[in-house]
């Protein structure tokens, strides 16, 4: 690995996001194995959360120590990668808004906010992947997860990727692009509501007549799939990233771990 | 301040509205109807993206020069024989216009569609003066038979249905032969359309809102579909606009630009059927036209925008498309945020107005999906602004407790990363042991909001930075 020289192989710390690092560090392998074959040599320095959810609730003062934290713990890097359209937007585009007006932390979180993506369009856009060495059996459909759609424009590259992946067919659901309901605290604070839009979302994606349901976000999909088991439908949701590593055959998320 | 709200109680409002058939069964059309209409329109104008842009700078440059403009307009409708009159406040406006009514002994009053009557809550103010206020806007009308309030800016009655309506009209319209057939919705605003026109006659005075005021010229444009502006306003002997500050904008070219953007995200129509301008009183010569000309601008908390976070906000021309495109509001409808303006504009709106403390919940209820932002023709940035009112909040500790609590508990460890491994590692380890069955929790401490109709999943267990640490070091 420490063969390959720098300007030819990149250096990614990637993001693993929260969600990822406690509920299925599964996306995290994916997610180096993808950035190791786009030809990046990858990091995990030590990290906690991207601080959306203190941002998003109002509280300024942790979303900017965490945004700090972050900015500090990938300093080393050439890019920041996150398997999240949702945390790599804080981090691209909200965390440059939490130190305007203040010219040296500003131009800090500026130089840092250039060098995140979100991990497909990272591969598709800056590293110029056009298709993976990857195979699944079976017709998936796609969700477009509102931040990495609207505040990134993460849409035809996945897309993309996917129609590389040998035996893999794209369904596509009914209004793709609209939010499924998570919202982050949303989805706890507004249940009620948070429930009624996810259960359009799954009636889309079973009508979409996939197996399975992918998307950027663990959020969006623990979300989705925490409805469709709720609803005892039997299609099965993973992070993108699982597919386009090759790790599809792993069990699904909500699904028992093998061998225990 | 006056207004009568239910937006403290958002979540019970939503649930009364998640669990109400007739209301889900009619949201339905806001979905079907207005999206895909409004990309239609859009489409089909190659310059579409760059007269949102133009509308954002127009708004932009007035807001900046707001206090010369409405000089200007003010001096304007003045040359041209009529008079201004500026509210500070709701109470001040309801005020004004009911002096005028009296002072002129109107009995009737005949009111085109204004979502800033609503705002000041002028029928109950005109009733109480023993003026009798009639809506004449199809849905207003509808409104009023039913004594309710509009749930939508742009079309008040979306949250019913076609039988619902017929039954008002067949309790209502009591002189008409009960063998009617009202079961197109033509035949029902004919009805409409008939009664009204009795009224409209009859009435000493016309009200109406206004889409723009034109500081150039002095000059008050509304749009509508079924004309009832026009006769609102021409009829009677007595004009009164009712218009908030922001309305103003510089020139007439510029309120054809705005126009051009208003009717595509509002309706998907290329212009609405009628566009009306109205400059003043009849002058010697003109075939119709009010003796009187009288222009209300209400500031009622806006001027007090202008300084602050919330500036962008009143750039909004109240199109709706906003809530046209919200998950939130087709999931409850309007009257759940229990004021006079639904959806996001109302979520950044509705605190500015009555109060953060009051309408809290609103800008709080949002996903955060940023569609409304997509298709806002002015670009107001709708989630950032709900996001300052949750810091707003949380600065005043506003915010539940429980959030607060949770957030300090988060914030605590994610502050001290070191920690943070231990912590999650083990706890992580403890949820994949008790999860690892089903892979997933029907119930869960502290999340009954999503696990009383979600499953959970579980986590795999050890947490990736675990995991990354222990491979590198087999490696």
């Amino acid at each position: 690995m420490s063969a390959a020289s720098a300007p030819s192989r990149p250096r990614v710390g990637l993001f693993a996001t929260c969600l990822v690092d406690l509920i299925r560090p599964s996306i995290g392998f994916a997610a180096a194995k993808l950035i190791e074959q786009a030809g990046c040599e990858v990091v995990v320095p030590p990290q906690t959360c991207c601080g959306q959810p203190a941002f998003n609730n109002g509280d300024r003062a942790t979303a900017r120590d965490l945004a700090l934290q972050a900015i500090d713990a990938f300093q080393g890097v050439d890019y920041v990668v996150a398997p999240s359209g949702s945390c790599a937007g804080q981090l691209k585009k909200h965390v440059p808004e939490l130190f305007a007006g203040e010219p040296d932390l500003s131009r800090r979180a500026d130089a840092f906010a250039a060098k995140v993506f979100e991990l497909v369009t990272f591969l598709v856009d800056v590293r110029g992947m056009t298709s993976v060495p990857a195979r699944f059996d079976g017709v998936v459909t796609y969700h477009d997860s509102c931040a990495g759609l609207r505040e990134l424009g993460v849409k035809a590259q996945p897309r993309r990727l996917l129609e590389s992946v040998q035996g893999l067919t794209i369904a596509e659901m009914k209004d793709p692009d609209v939010c499924c309901g998570f919202g982050g605290t949303f989805a706890v604070k507004y249940g009620e509501i948070s429930d009624a839009i996810v259960a359009k979302k799954t009636d889309n994606v079973v009508a979409a007549g996939a197996g399975t349901l992918l998307a950027g976000d663990l959020g969006c999909l623990m979300n989705m799939a925490g409805k469709l088991q709720r609803q005892g439908r039997p299609v099965r949701a993973r992070h993108v990233a699982e597919v386009l590593a090759g790790m599809g055959e792993e069990p699904a998320i909500g699904e028992p771990t093998r061998g225990e | 301040m006056t207004a009568h709200f239910t937006s403290p109680a958002f979540k019970e409002n939503a649930h009364q509205a998640l669990h109400d058939p007739a209301l889900q069964r009619a949201l339905g059309n806001v979905e079907s109807g207005f999206i895909a209409k409004r990309r239609k329109a859009a489409d089909k104008l190659p310059e579409f993206e760059a007269l949102r842009d133009s509308a954002r700078d127009i708004k932009n440059h007035t807001l900046a020069h707001l206090d010369l403009y409405l000089e200007a307009y003010e001096a304007r409708v003045t040359a041209a024989g009529g008079q201004v009159h500026f509210a500070p406040t709701a109470e001040d406006a309801s005020k004004i216009v009911v002096d005028i009514c009296r002072r002129v002994g109107a009995r009737t009053v005949a009111k085109g569609k204004s979502m800033i009557s609503e705002e000041i809550e002028l029928n109950a103010h005109l009733e109480a003066a023993g003026v009798k206020p009639i809506e004449t806007d199809l849905g207003e009308y509808i409104i009023q038979l039913r004594g309710e309030r509009p749930s939508h800016i742009v079309a008040p009655v979306i949250h019913l249905n076609r039988d619902q309506i017929e039954s008002d009209f067949r309790r209502v319209h009591r002189d008409l032969p009960p063998e009617r057939d009202l079961h197109a919705p033509e035949s029902l605003l004919a009805e409409a359309r008939g009664v009204l026109r009795q009224k409209f006659l009859a009435a000493d005075v016309g009200i109406t809102g206004a889409n723009f005021l034109v500081a150039e010229t002095g000059t008050s444009i509304i749009v509508t579909n079924e004309g009832n502006g026009d006769l609102s306003q021409t009829l009677p002997r007595v004009h009164i606009v009712l218009a908030s500050i922001e309305k103003l904008v510089p020139t007439l070219e510029d309120a054809s630009q705005m126009l051009r953007v208003l009717a595509r995200s509002a309706t998907g129509q290329e212009i609405s059927v009628y566009t009306t301008f109205s400059t003043g009183p009849r002058r010697p010569g003109d075939v119709d036209g009010p003796e009187e000309y009288h222009v209300v601008l209400l500031d009622n908390g806006r001027s007090a925008m202008l300084g602050g976070e919330f500036r962008e906000m009143l750039r909004c021309i109240r199109c709706a498309a906003c809530m046209n495109h919200c998950p939130v509001y087709h999931a409850v409808g309007g009257h759940a945020y229990g004021w006079v303006y639904p959806g996001p504009m109302g979520s950044v709106l509705s605190p500015s107005l009555i109060g953060v403390d009051k309408a809290g919940q609103l800008p709080n209820a949002s996903t955060f999906c940023g569609r409304c932002e997509s298709v806002c023709p002015v670009r107001i940035p709708l989630p950032k602004l709900m996001r300052h009112w949750r810091e707003r909040e949380f600065e005043r500790h506003l915010s539940p407790a429980t959030v607060r609590s949770g957030l300090k508990l988060w914030g605590f460890f994610a502050r001290r990363p070191r920690l943070y491994r231990l912590a999650t590692r083990a706890g992580m380890g403890a949820l994949a042991l008790l999860g690892r069955g089903k892979g997933r929790f029907r119930t869960l401490p502290f999340a009954g909001g999503w696990t009383a109709t979600r499953d959970f999943a579980a986590p795999e267990g050890g947490t990736f930075q675990a995991q990354w640490a222990a491979r590198k070091e087999r490696a």
